[in-house]
């Protein structure tokens, strides 16, 4: 091809600018040393990460507690949220890659499903079906089911049932690129079929379980509408934030998005990382 | 030797009838779970409420109450309109804003600029949505970025508010779709033989008719498929009308939020969140049908 | 090497739907022999070599090794390995990994493990290869790690499922030699599959021609190329003329046969009857310059060179001779025909027992 025009060249650069300001602004302002995120530059400060809150009024996010226990919600969602997405999804690609069933073409359509459903409504669905059960357990065995009600366990559902079909596509695309004859071959030298999964199949899926236990890791984290919908009392980090936002943004938010940003990179990395040595 | 052969082989060695069954049922009994208690069930759950009319106090009947209140409440059917037509009007302008830079990645971009630029346009996607619409708020709003450099390079004389208007609103959800429309169009333009191109500058084709005969009918499954998902999350966003939008310019999500949460309105919520879906989903099987695309070719290709 | 053998089958059939890719086979491999099935692709080899492994069970019929039935064995507890098509090493293992990895399903491991990795290796000629990956490999090292994966377990029968199929043809030439090498210097009894006639006959003591889930022609290679006893065995089995027509009757000597092309030569037959097909291979033809000199031959039938295909030792004419349809001739480089012309008048002769006709 011949080169691009000075103009269209340009275009691609107002393009990257676009692209990258709302997070250099977001970045930017969480070392700015002015009780409020806005120009103009008053001086570097990593006061809203660690200050006290001496000199602001309002403690760095690494000292807030409140912060801190968003953070740790989310943890306590985005932990089992990745164990069962790998978990499940590897199960989920053994089904479809490897065993024939009446109706398998319509359940491997099915799975696509909570990736076309707005978020918002997986989670009132999940909220409307859950309350129905909880009402009519609770009627009949007469006690509480509270983890039925908003709050972290339906926030770990919520997620799960779509990011299960992410975690499913990125295993199962692997697996079926694997060799079966790696598997008779092993089976054939005497192995156990046991041995046979552990010594040669899930090694060979191991890059890309990783990598989905990392996209379930970030995706939980950075999850919001449906997660927005099913939350109790325990707020994950993304929630909390949201209410800090509506209440007026205060410089410890960017300090806040700084380090999500900083974990998200760092994951993508990971990620990026993994399936380049799945490559070889 | 025959493929058939293989598999049907492949099956014996992991079978022993029984054993075989019990394999399956274990395999299948999560995937039947999960799609029947978190997708399937609860959709049917909104759909039954959403066929529930309150007509006393704890009293219920079957009909259409919920749906006709939709229709005669203008308030809910503008915003249903406005959604609909905001999210056709993003998709368009993400995919004009997007192509160039999908050609350049994909046909101009040469060593190794073209995986960085192909990765530096993943990069803020890694961010929280909430993260970018805060950016987004601290750049446009009347203390923000812009407004304080608008005013220091002379061109406006007071704070410039550009938060909390349809423009902003637009702006921050093409921001949020590019993504997803630059991915599958340069996938796309990428398997265009430069010799095609060539050959149509060579057959005496201007840059026009080059674009519009070679180029654009060569990356329509990538235009179609990126078009498809920009459309679904932008009809299905939540974060970027509420922190960007204006006040009196709801989002239909919002609408479907409010009735749940702080109305505690199930039945209504419910119905909205099927015109929602419906509105997803229409519009999607028309885009299909129109360009003749299948869907899970489509939605893999993303 | 004792009485019973090591691989028995005893009218081994396998079904699939309706079609039987295998039928009612029988054969034995004794102690330490190189027994091949030749045939082409479809012809229900591959099943057969699968069912012998255990990945596949008969329809009926028994598999015995040294006398024991298998059926009830499951491939990995049976005292057979398996080499195949696309070697299928392990790549997230070593070399040394891969040889050891049947070994720890044995139980075998430590010290005694890591001597008999490096004795096969010694034995294959890759030793101090244990620590490579075998990404780093070339074709035919790939190959001897296959074939030493299985060695080592020190099986009673190893199968070869065309494994020197993906290497280029002078990788291939020489691994032939080198798998027969490694045959007898084991003295391991091996059961390689191929469509490749030229490999069955190179490295086997006795092949079996398969074709349509049956078993042809069990035979040694020279059996096979002189006698073949079927008319498929006969066109698969080395190169030939092949020519249709009907049998005349038995005459002393042979049997007079009709060409669809009009001429009319002396061959030998069985079970004659009026459509058959007669094989004749290239070297068999005698050419000389004049009929005379091919007096001894009751066919011999003037001709000219239509082309010369020079292809060293191997060099060809086709012949153009009323009645024939153009036939082939091996020309001997060595003879006084060897600069002949296109062109040139040229005798061809050859005896009724080279001549083979079967029933079309």
């Amino acid at each position: 091809m011949g080169k691009a025009s000075l103009s269209f060249r340009l275009y691609v650069l107002a393009f990257y600018l676009f692209l990258f300001a709302p997070l250099v602004v977001v970045a930017l302002f969480a070392f700015n040393a002015s009780p409020f995120p806005a120009p103009p530059w008053k001086g570097f400060t990593l006061e809203w990460f660690t200050g006290t809150g001496a000199m602001f009024g309002k403690p760095g996010i690494l000292r807030d507690p409140a912060m801190l226990t968003a953070f740790g919600n989310s943890l306590k969602i985005a932990l089992p949220v990745t164990f069962l997405a790998i978990v499940l999804g590897t199960m989920n690609a053994f089904l479809l890659e490897r065993r024939e069933f009446p109706g398998k073409a319509l359940l491997s359509i099915m799975m696509l499903w909570p990736l076309v459903i707005p978020g918002v409504i997986l989670g009132i669905s999940i909220l409307a079906f859950s309350s129905r059960i909880a009402n009519s357990l609770e009627a009949w065995l007469n006690m509480d089911l509270d983890f039925l009600r908003p709050g972290l366990f339906l926030v770990i559902l919520g997620q799960l049932s779509f990011i299960l079909t992410i975690s499913t596509l990125i295993i199962g695309a692997r697996l079926k690129k694997f060799d079966r004859s790696l598997e008779e071959a092993a089976y054939d030298l005497g192995a156990s079929r046991l041995r046979v999964l552990l010594t040669i199949t899930l090694p060979f899926l191991k890059p890309a379980i990783v990598g989905a236990g990392l996209v379930a890791l970030l995706m939980s984290f950075e999850n919001f509408n449906t997660t927005l919908i099913l939350v109790g009392s325990d707020a994950p980090l993304p929630i909390y934030m949201y209410g800090q936002m509506r209440e007026g943004a205060t410089p410890a938010l960017n300090a806040a998005s700084f380090v999500m940003m900083l974990g998200a990179g760092l994951l993508a990395t990971l990620v990026a990382l993994v399936s380049s040595r799945k490559a070889e | 030797m025959a493929n058939p052969k293989i598999m049907a082989s492949a099956r014996t060695l992991t079978s022993e009838g029984l054993g075989e069954r019990l394999g399956l049922f274990l395999l299948i009994t999560p995937a039947i779970l999960w799609l029947g208690l978190l997708v399937i069930l609860p959709h049917v759950e909104i759909g039954i409420l959403s066929l529930s009319q309150r007509i006393a106090a704890r009293v219920y009947t079957i009909g259409f109450g919920n749906y006709f209140e939709f229709l005669s409440e203008p308030i809910y059917w503008h915003t249903f309109a406005r959604t609909a037509l905001l999210s056709i009007l993003v998709t368009a302008i993400t995919l004009v804003i997007s192509f160039p830079v999908a050609l350049y990645i994909a046909k101009f971009a040469v060593g190794k600029s073209k995986p960085i630029l192909f990765l530096m346009c993943l990069i803020p996607f890694w961010a929280s949505e909430l993260v970018r619409t805060l950016g987004w708020m601290m750049l446009l709003r009347e203390a923000g970025v812009v407004s304080f450099l608008l005013q220091w390079a002379g061109i406006a004389g007071k704070p410039v508010e550009m938060l909390y208007s349809d423009g902003s609103l637009v702006l921050g959800l093409v921001y949020g779709g590019m993504l997803f429309m630059i991915v599958p169009l340069t996938n796309a333009l990428e398997s265009l033989e430069n010799a095609q191109i060539e050959a149509g500058y060579d057959l005496g084709g201007t840059n026009f008719t080059v674009l519009r005969k070679i180029i654009i009918p060569h990356a329509m499954p990538g235009i179609v498929a990126g078009a498809i998902i920009v459309f679904m999350l932008t009809v299905g966003n939540f974060v970027t009308p509420v922190m960007l939008g204006g006040k009196n310019g709801l989002w239909f999500t919002e609408q479907i939020y409010s009735q749940f949460i702080t109305r505690f309105n199930w039945p209504q919520g419910s119905a909205f969140g099927f015109m929602l879906l419906l509105l997803s989903t229409g519009i999607v099987w028309l885009g299909l049908r129109l360009t003749g695309q299948g869907f899970s070719e489509t939605l893999r290709r993303t | 090497m004792s009485d019973i053998a090591d691989l028995s089958l005893i009218a081994v059939t396998k079904r699939f739907g309706g079609i039987a890719a295998v039928d009612a086979v029988d054969f034995e491999v004794a102690q330490g022999e190189f027994f091949s099935i030749l045939g082409p692709s479809g012809c229900g080899k591959t099943t057969l070599m699968r069912m012998i492994a255990g990945f596949e069970s008969p329809t009926s019929g028994d598999i015995r090794i040294r006398g024991v039935s298998m059926l009830a064995v499951p491939a990995n507890k049976r005292p057979v390995n398996m080499v195949f098509q696309s070697l299928a090493l392990f790549p997230m293992m070593s070399v040394g990994e891969n040889i050891g990895y049947g070994l720890a399903c044995a139980g075998v491991s430590g010290p005694e493990a890591a001597e008999r990795i490096a004795r096969i290796l010694d034995r294959v000629g890759l030793s101090g290869f244990g620590p490579r990956a075998v990404t780093q490999l070339s074709g035919g090292q790939r190959q001897r790690v296959a074939i030493a994966r299985c060695l080592v377990l020190e099986p009673t029968l190893v199968l070869l499922d065309e494994p020197l199929g993906a290497l280029d043809l002078k990788l291939r030439e020489h691994m032939k030699i080198e798998l027969k090498q490694l045959q007898s210097a084991f003295n391991t009894t091996f059961m390689y599959i191929t469509h490749d006639q030229s490999e069955a006959l190179v490295m086997s003591d006795r092949v079996a021609v398969m074709n349509k889930g049956r078993f042809e022609q069990v035979g040694t290679p020279r059996e096979l190329y002189h006698n073949p006893k079927t008319s498929f065995v006969a066109g698969f089995v080395g190169d030939a003329n092949i020519w249709s027509g009907s049998a005349a009757g038995a005459i002393a000597g042979g049997t007079r046969l009709k060409l669809a092309t009009g001429a009319e030569v002396t061959g030998m037959g069985t079970g004659i009857d009026d459509g058959v097909r007669a094989y004749l291979r290239p070297e068999a033809i005698a050419l000389a310059g004049s009929l005379d000199e091919l007096s001894a031959l009751p066919n011999r039938f003037p001709g000219t060179v239509s082309t010369v295909l020079f292809d060293g030792a191997a060099s060809t004419l086709v012949i153009d001779a009323a009645g024939f349809p153009p036939l082939r001739a091996t020309l001997p480089q060595a003879g006084p025909l060897a600069g002949i012309e296109a062109g040139a008048a040229v005798a061809f002769g050859f005896t009724p027992e080279a001549l083979k006709i079967f029933p079309a």
